[in-house]
Order: structure tokens, then C-alpha cells, then sequence
């Protein structure tokens, strides 16, 4: 059955939907816990804290937070595979263009490639940035998330690679929610507005979630 | 009206091809766009060039044989096939870029002519019912509830023509494989072969080196005969249950 799935396009569709989603889930809880640095130093860090501990004592410290990373690296891997074979193979599908060309398709939907790669290139730079403190501005020190995010939105390149990705992760949510429902078959004529609704609504929410911390930074709310 | 039209003109399968332009002159607005192309090639041949070559049977928007794409529009500015497109679409003094459907799986074999046989190997690869044949069997022997034939009878619509894999960004023939999937799968005549149909005919598309799916819609709005984009969705859905069927056994 992985063979079916892997061989076909529809197939590869649905691995793109389901690593989508995947990372879409972990999104809306990332964004909800990015929110807490406006209650201040210690409940933001002692949140970063308690991600390491959750499910103790079944779970040793940190094993649930690994858990995680592995399945997101797995469905980022995924995605992104899946994403280059399938732009390849529709490129080779159609390799002479029109004389005559036309504006075709909505804006997220055009953007859907080039904005994932701004999303996997913004990947790497976030989790050297902000997990490993790799390139990191400021003195990085694991354990204190609150000073370092205050540190990353300090600089005017931490703020525009930040901003640029978020509006490039809206609009690729915008159109990859829905086309997620309609690779699983669960798009209907009575749903389509609801679906495109509930789109719009995740789109806009995780963007402004996520923007809301560097302006934070910016406006001296977060210090 | 007077017309500019540029053409693509190009000699064999393997030969270069370029644009052409031609001036024609004394259209009326009532004929249809193939009969415009009827005028022009009338006066090639008296001025001995060679014709331009397209594709048509009908001309009654049925066979699905018609296949231009003209100002960079499958089937043109009008939802119906390019012969049923009046040229009263147009204005006098227009100039109109005349191409051929545009993907790897329907190669051009002359001027605006391409090959479709890559969808009659899809239809081969199950899209017909296996049933006795002989005279036609008594209509209600095998009930069908309305919503259900209404739903195979709107995807039994398609005519074939191409025009989704033209207008699509990815040269998918998503469109016109959903459409043969629905019509059949949701009748208890296609239902002995529900899961093998959508796989096999899934996989011969991809074999013909089609493109994927990308949701763009450009498919959906070049379709003369209206199959929506939702049938996509439709056929993803049967897949996925043929899949996991197949798993299973
Ligand atoms: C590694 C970086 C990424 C790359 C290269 C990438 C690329 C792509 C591409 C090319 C598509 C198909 C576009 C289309 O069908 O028109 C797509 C779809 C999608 N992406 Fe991404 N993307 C990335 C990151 C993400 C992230 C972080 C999310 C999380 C929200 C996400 C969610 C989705 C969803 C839900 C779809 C729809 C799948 C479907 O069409 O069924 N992607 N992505
Ligand atoms: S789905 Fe529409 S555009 Fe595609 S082949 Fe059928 S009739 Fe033509
Ligand atoms: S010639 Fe038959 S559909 Fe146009």
C-alpha cells in the first residue's frame, strides 16, 4: 500500500495533505504558546520549562518534547520530498507555455511553491536561530527563550525574515487548508464555503498570532 | 468584420513551430469559429499555401473533437466548445492568437491537431462497464435513486475534449479521469468494478505523463460541459478508499 501511495500523484497529494496538516496542528499550538511572552519573563520561560517536562513521569524529561520533533521532522521531510517530485513532474508535463499568457489562479494559490521553500529555508534559520542559537544575535542561552526572542526581534534582519515568512505561511495555509480537504475527499459542494471560510479564519489567525511577538518586540511591549 | 489572426503553424510532430499571421476579411458575425477558420483556409489553398489544420467533427458541441486554444483560453472566451463559439464573441478590427492544447501527453501532430489517444488509454484502462451487451435491458430492472443518476449523468457529460488538461497549469488530466470515475462509480452498473476502475485509471494517467493536481480551478472553468472542480475531490475520495480496500485484501 505505501508503494500505491508513494507511486501515485494522488497518492503523493495525500502525503502532502497529511504532513500539511500535521504541521498545521502543531502550528496552532505553537502560536497559542508563543502568546504567553505578553505575561512576562517567567511565565513564558517557565512554559518553555514545563514543554520539556510534559508527561512525567510516564515520559523522562524531554522524551514527549523529542517525540514531537521527530514526527515534525518526518513531516516536513515529507512534505517538502513530496512537494519538489510532484512540481517536477508537472513541469515536465507542460514544458511549452502559451504565446498568448493570462493571469490564472488566485495569488495563494501561484505562490504555493516559492512560498514553501521560503518556509523550509525559514525553518532551518528559526531552529538555528532560536532552538540551537546557532545564528543567534545576542548571547544565547538555552533555558531562557524570553531574552532570546527579545534578542532575535532586536535586529531589523531577525524582524524582516520573520515577517516575510509569516505572510508567506498565510497565504500557503490559505490555500493548503482547502486543498488538503479536497486531496482527502472531504470536499463537498455544501461544504466548499465553510471549507474556504475556516481557511481564511486559520490563515489569518496564525498569522496575526505569530506576527503579534516581533511587534511586541518592535513596540517596546516586550522588553 | 476584418481579423488578424496569429496562428501556430508547425509542419509535423517533430518539426519547429512558429507563430503565423494571416489577415482575413468579410466574417460574419453568425459563423462560428471554425467556419472562420473555414474562410481562411479557402484562401490559402486558392493562393496554394497549405491549410491550417485543426480538429472538428460535429460542430454541434458533442464529440469532443474541436481543440483550440484562442487568446490563451481553451475553447476560447465562452464556455462551450470552440464550435459553438459564434464570432460575434469578437469585435471587428480584433487580432486572436490561434494555439494547440499545450501538454507532453498530447503532442502535436500538425498545426493545431494534437494526439489524445492518452485518454482513450485511460477510458481502456476502466472506464466502460463489463456487462452482457445484446438488446437493451428494461430500464427499470436496476433502480438508481435520483440524486445518483442526476450526479452520473452531469459527469457523463464529458465529451473528452481536453480542454482541462490544456487550461491546466500542470498539464493534469485530473478533470476528465474524475469525470469518468463519478459517472461510472456512482451506478450500480459500475459498481462490480468501483475500486479497480479509479486505480487503474489513476495509474495509466500518471503513466501518460500527465501532471498532479494543484487546485488551481483553471480546468473546472475551461470545461465546456460544466464538470466541476468537486469531481476531483470525488475521485480523490474513491481512490483512497480503493486503496485502502486493496490494503485490506
Ligand atoms: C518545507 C517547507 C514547505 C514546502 C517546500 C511546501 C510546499 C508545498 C507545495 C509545493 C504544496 C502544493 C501546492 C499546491 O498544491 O498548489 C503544498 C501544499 C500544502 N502545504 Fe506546504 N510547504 C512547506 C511547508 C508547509 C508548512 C509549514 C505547512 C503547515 C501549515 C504546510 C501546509 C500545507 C498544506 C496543508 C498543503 C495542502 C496539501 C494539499 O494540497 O493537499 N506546508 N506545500
Ligand atoms: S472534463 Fe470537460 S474539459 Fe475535460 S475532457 Fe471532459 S468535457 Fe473536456
Ligand atoms: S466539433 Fe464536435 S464538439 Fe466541437
Amino acid at each position: 500500500m505505501a508503494r500505491t501511495v508513494w507511486d501515485s500523484t494522488v497518492g503523493k497529494k495525500t502525503v502532502m495533505a497529511v504532513s500539511g496538516l500535521v504541521m498545521l496542528l502543531y502550528l496552532v499550538a505553537h502560536m497559542i504558546g508563543n502568546l504567553k511572552i505578553f505575561f512576562g519573563t517567567e511565565e513564558f520561560n517557565h512554559y518553555a520549562h514545563w514543554l520539556r517536562t510534559v508527561g512525567e513521569p510516564f515520559m523522562h524529561y524531554e522524551w514527549t518534547l523529542w517525540l514531537i520533533r521527530v514526527v515534525l521532522v518526518v513531516a516536513v521531510v515529507a512534505h517538502a520530498v513530496s512537494a519538489y517530485q510532484l512540481s517536477r513532474r508537472d513541469i515536465r508535463a507542460r514544458p511549452s507555455k502559451y504565446v498568448h499568457k493570462k493571469r490564472r489562479a488566485s495569488y495563494a494559490t501561484r505562490t504555493m511553491r516559492w512560498g514553501g521553500v521560503i518556509l523550509g529555508l525559514f525553518i532551518v534559520w528559526h531552529v538555528l536561530d532560536l532552538t540551537t542559537g546557532t545564528v543567534h544575535s545576542g548571547g544565547f542561552e538555552s533555558g531562557k527563550p524570553y531574552q532570546n526572542v527579545v534578542d532575535t526581534f532586536s535586529t531589523w534582519y531577525g524582524n524582516v525574515i520573520y515577517l516575510v515568512a509569516m505572510l508567506a505561511l498565510g497565504l500557503h495555509i490559505r490555500h493548503g487548508f482547502w486543498s488538503a480537504a479536497q486531496t482527502l475527499g472531504a470536499g463537498s459542494r455544501t461544504r466548499d464555503r465553510a471549507l474556504k471560510t475556516t481557511a481564511n479564519i486559520l490563515a489569518l489567525l496564525l498569522t496575526i498570532g505569530f506576527v503579534a511577538v516581533p511587534v511586541g518586540v518592535m513596540t517596546g511591549v516586550v522588553s | 468584420m476584418k481579423l488578424t489572426l496569429r496562428v501556430w503553424r508547425q509542419q509535423s510532430a517533430d518539426a519547429e513551430g512558429a507563430m503565423s499571421t494571416y489577415e482575413v476579411d468579410g466574417i460574419s458575425q453568425d459563423m462560428s469559429f471554425l467556419e472562420m477558420l473555414d474562410t481562411l483556409n479557402e484562401e490559402l489553398i486558392l493562393k496554394g499555401e497549405d491549410p491550417v489544420a485543426f480538429d472538428h467533427d460535429c460542430r454541434e458541441g458533442i464529440c469532443g473533437a474541436c481543440s483550440l486554444v484562442i487568446n490563451g483560453d481553451a475553447h476560447g472566451p465562452e464556455r462551450t466548445t470552440t464550435c459553438q463559439l459564434h464570432m460575434r464573441s469578437f469585435r471587428d478590427g480584433d487580432t486572436i492568437d490561434i494555439e494547440p492544447w499545450r501538454a507532453s501527453a498530447f503532442p502535436v501532430v500538425k498545426d493545431l491537431v494534437v494526439d489524445r489517444s492518452a485518454f482513450d488509454r485511460i477510458i481502456e484502462a476502466g472506464g466502460y462497464i463489463t456487462a452482457p451487451t445484446g438488446a437493451a435491458p428494461e430500464a427499470h430492472a436496476t433502480p438508481v435513486p435520483k440524486p445518483d443518476a442526476d450526479l452520473a449523468f452531469e459527469h457523463a457529460e464529458c465529451i473528452g475534449c481536453g480542454a482541462c488538461v490544456a487550461a491546466c497549469p500542470n498539464g493534469a488530466a485530473m478533470l476528465f479521469t474524475s469525470a469518468k470515475v463519478n459517472h461510472l462509480n456512482v451506478l450500480p452498473q459500475g459498481a462490480p468494478e468501483r475500486e479497480t476502475r479509479v486505480l487503474d485509471m489513476v495509474g495509466q494517467m500518471d503513466a501518460e505523463g500527465f501532471g498532479g493536481c494543484t487546485l488551481a480551478g483553471e480546468c473546472a472553468t475551461a470545461c465546456p460541459k460544466g464538470i466541476p472542480l468537486v469531481s476531483i475531490t470525488g475521485m480523490n475520495k474513491e481512490w483512497l478508499r480503493a486503496t485502502r480496500r486493496a490494503a485490506k485484501r
